[in-house]
């Protein structure tokens, strides 16, 4: 028995051979480097770096990544009561298959997208002086902060929604129903009664975006030109420019950390409620 | 009060509608535009003359359509290779730390990876790995591991138990079961999962653009790159093109990916 169990590791060790080599060594590395110099002698220069040049950068950095994250978890949440509570089967129907075409696109591909759209002679600016909504001269190009929460937000509400409205289906309806009978709206409804009981995938699919976003290098290099800038777009400069892995090794070290006091909050809020998952 | 309702809920899809779809319109717009500036609200002149261009033998496109495809495909090997006999052991055989290991294979989709990739670089830069296929392929092949390890866990632990000891009790030696009972039922969910890791090597970004440099450039690198020099053109019909497998491949991956599979992911 004791071979067999030898055996099926064996069978799992090629795997996870790869993850350890080409992602847990990697990460030691990176944590190891923020405090190292190019000679491998111990220094705290990277992070004396990072503060005194990269601190609007996290700050902008962690503003535009939760509003972004706010927004996707209403968005999500507006498509997935569309799509439980609407009453217009065509109305319904061409939501669920309009909502997900972003999470078919590379975030690369979104990047270059909003390039175009929200340029100031992009076709958003031009719609809206067609109809009349505003005048030629107030157009105005929105690549830039405001570019990168639209890009987020565009490409990663699809994915958010796909988790949420399915969570929202799988609900048993009778509460709904019950709400329903005794007058509800709809909104309170949702608000009251769909809402909370999805609050577990809802938490998740947050923190997962959040992460994502976080990683994200492409859009905010092609959509979010100038500064501030997001510590993604530093990292990168940092290794381009000027070889300087210790700075850029203590950035990646802030944004781990970021990622990783949202996971934390989110375990210790689930642990509270005594549902860990 | 009805009409008016459903009057107003249209409305609100319509700007939906415009704000998800008029990037992609706007894209295709450019793919086809041969003259557009400012202040004109549409193409000047359309054509295909950039399409020419594109897939011109001597253009780069082609070159990097072929990478791209070749990554993907060596990728989605690799991929396959560690992650049949992984999910085969995760699906049906005893493992001490379990979920411990199932969540090892998250983790390089879980964490901001811009840190890990330019680390990933000076390794390899050091193992004359960088710029070379080999390893971008293997930097893809971590990334994806979460999609095949999980799909592939899954679809084994779909097929029916009794049909495995039904041909062992006719005498069939492990091996043989697996390869003329289990892999073939398995089959649907192996390639679901070898559809997902080829969009995802398809599509990647960020770790090629710091460990392919400078000698390999995929065709998500070759858009940004013609994006950044502003040549619209260029990079929307590259776009364009990098749309098409996954709008395909999301199409028929329902197919392959059942139900009773996908209820088994991550579990």
């Amino acid at each position: 028995m004791t071979e067999n169990r030898l055996t099926n590791l064996l069978l799992v060790a090629p795997a996870l051979l790869l993850v350890v080599g080409l992602f847990l060594y990697p990460l030691g590395y990176s944590v190891a480097g923020a405090f190292l110099t190019k000679d491998g002698r111990g220094t705290l220069e990277g992070f004396l770096n990072v503060y005194q040049l990269y601190s609007t950068d996290i700050l902008f950095t962690v503003v535009i990544i939760g509003i972004a994250t706010i927004l996707v978890g209403l968005a999500s949440v507006a498509i997935g009561g569309f799509l439980v509570l609407g009453t217009s089967p065509v109305l319904v129907g061409f939501l669920k298959w309009l909502y997900r075409w972003p999470l078919f696109i590379p975030f690369v591909v979104a990047g270059q997208c909003m390039r175009a759209f929200l340029a100031k002679n992009g076709l958003m600016n031009n719609t809206f002086v067609s109809l009349g909504l505003i005048e030629p001269l107030q157009a105005q190009s929105l690549l830039d902060w405001r570019g990168v929460i639209i890009a987020f937000v565009w490409k990663q509400t699809a994915f958010a929604a796909l988790l949420v409205a399915g969570a929202m289906a799988a609900l048993d309806r009778s509460t709904i129903e019950a709400a329903q009978d005794m007058g509800a709206s709809r909104p309170r409804i949702l608000v009251e009664i769909i809402v909370p009981q999805i609050r577990q995938t809802l938490a998740v699919t947050l923190v997962l975006s959040f992460v994502t976003m976080l990683s994200v290098l492409s859009v905010p290099m092609m959509v979010g030109s100038g500064t501030p800038t997001m510590i993604t777009v530093d990292m990168a400069f940092r290794i381009n420019s000027y070889g300087d892995y210790t700075t850029a090794n203590a950035l990646g070290l802030v944004s781990m950390v970021l990622a990783g006091s949202v996971a934390w909050i989110y375990l210790r809020h689930s642990l509270r409620e005594g549902q860990p998952r | 009060m009805k009409p008016l309702r459903l009057g107003l809920q249209g409305l609100i899809l319509g700007i939906a509608a415009f704000f998800i779809l008029g990037p992609v319109v706007n894209l295709a717009l450019w793919a086809v535009a041969e003259q557009w500036f400012f202040p004109h609200k549409l193409p000047l002149v359309y054509g295909f003359k950039y399409w020419e261009t594109v897939f011109r033998p001597t253009g780069n496109a082609v070159g990097s359509l072929v990478t791209s495809i070749l990554i993907a495909l060596w990728t989605v090997v690799a991929c396959l290779a560690v992650s049949i006999p992984a999910g085969y052991a995760l699906a049906r055989r005893s493992l001490p730390f379990r979920a411990l290991l199932m969540l090892a294979f998250l983790l390089p989709q879980a964490f901001p990876s811009v840190a890990v990739y330019i680390n990933v670089a000076r390794i390899f830069y050091s193992l004359g790995l960088n710029g070379t296929i080999a390893g971008v392929v293997l930097v893809h092949t971590v990334h994806a591991l979460v999609y095949s390890v999980w799909i592939t866990t899954a679809a084994f632990a779909a097929v029916d138990r009794d049909l495995e000891s039904a041909a062992r009790d006719l005498g069939a030696a492990p091996l043989r079961v697996f390869m003329t009972v289990t892999l073939p039922l398995a089959a649907p969910g192996v390639i679901a999962s070898a559809i997902f890791v080829f969009l995802e090597s398809l599509d990647e970004f960020t770790g090629t653009y710091f460990v392919g440099v400078p000698d390999v450039t995929t065709l998500p690198l070759l858009m940004f790159n013609a994006s950044m020099q502003g040549n619209y053109q260029i990079a929307s019909i590259t776009a364009l093109i990098l749309l098409v497998p996954s709008i395909a491949f999301m199409l028929v991956v329902e197919r392959f990916l059942k139900a009773d599979v996908l209820a088994k992911v991550g579990a």
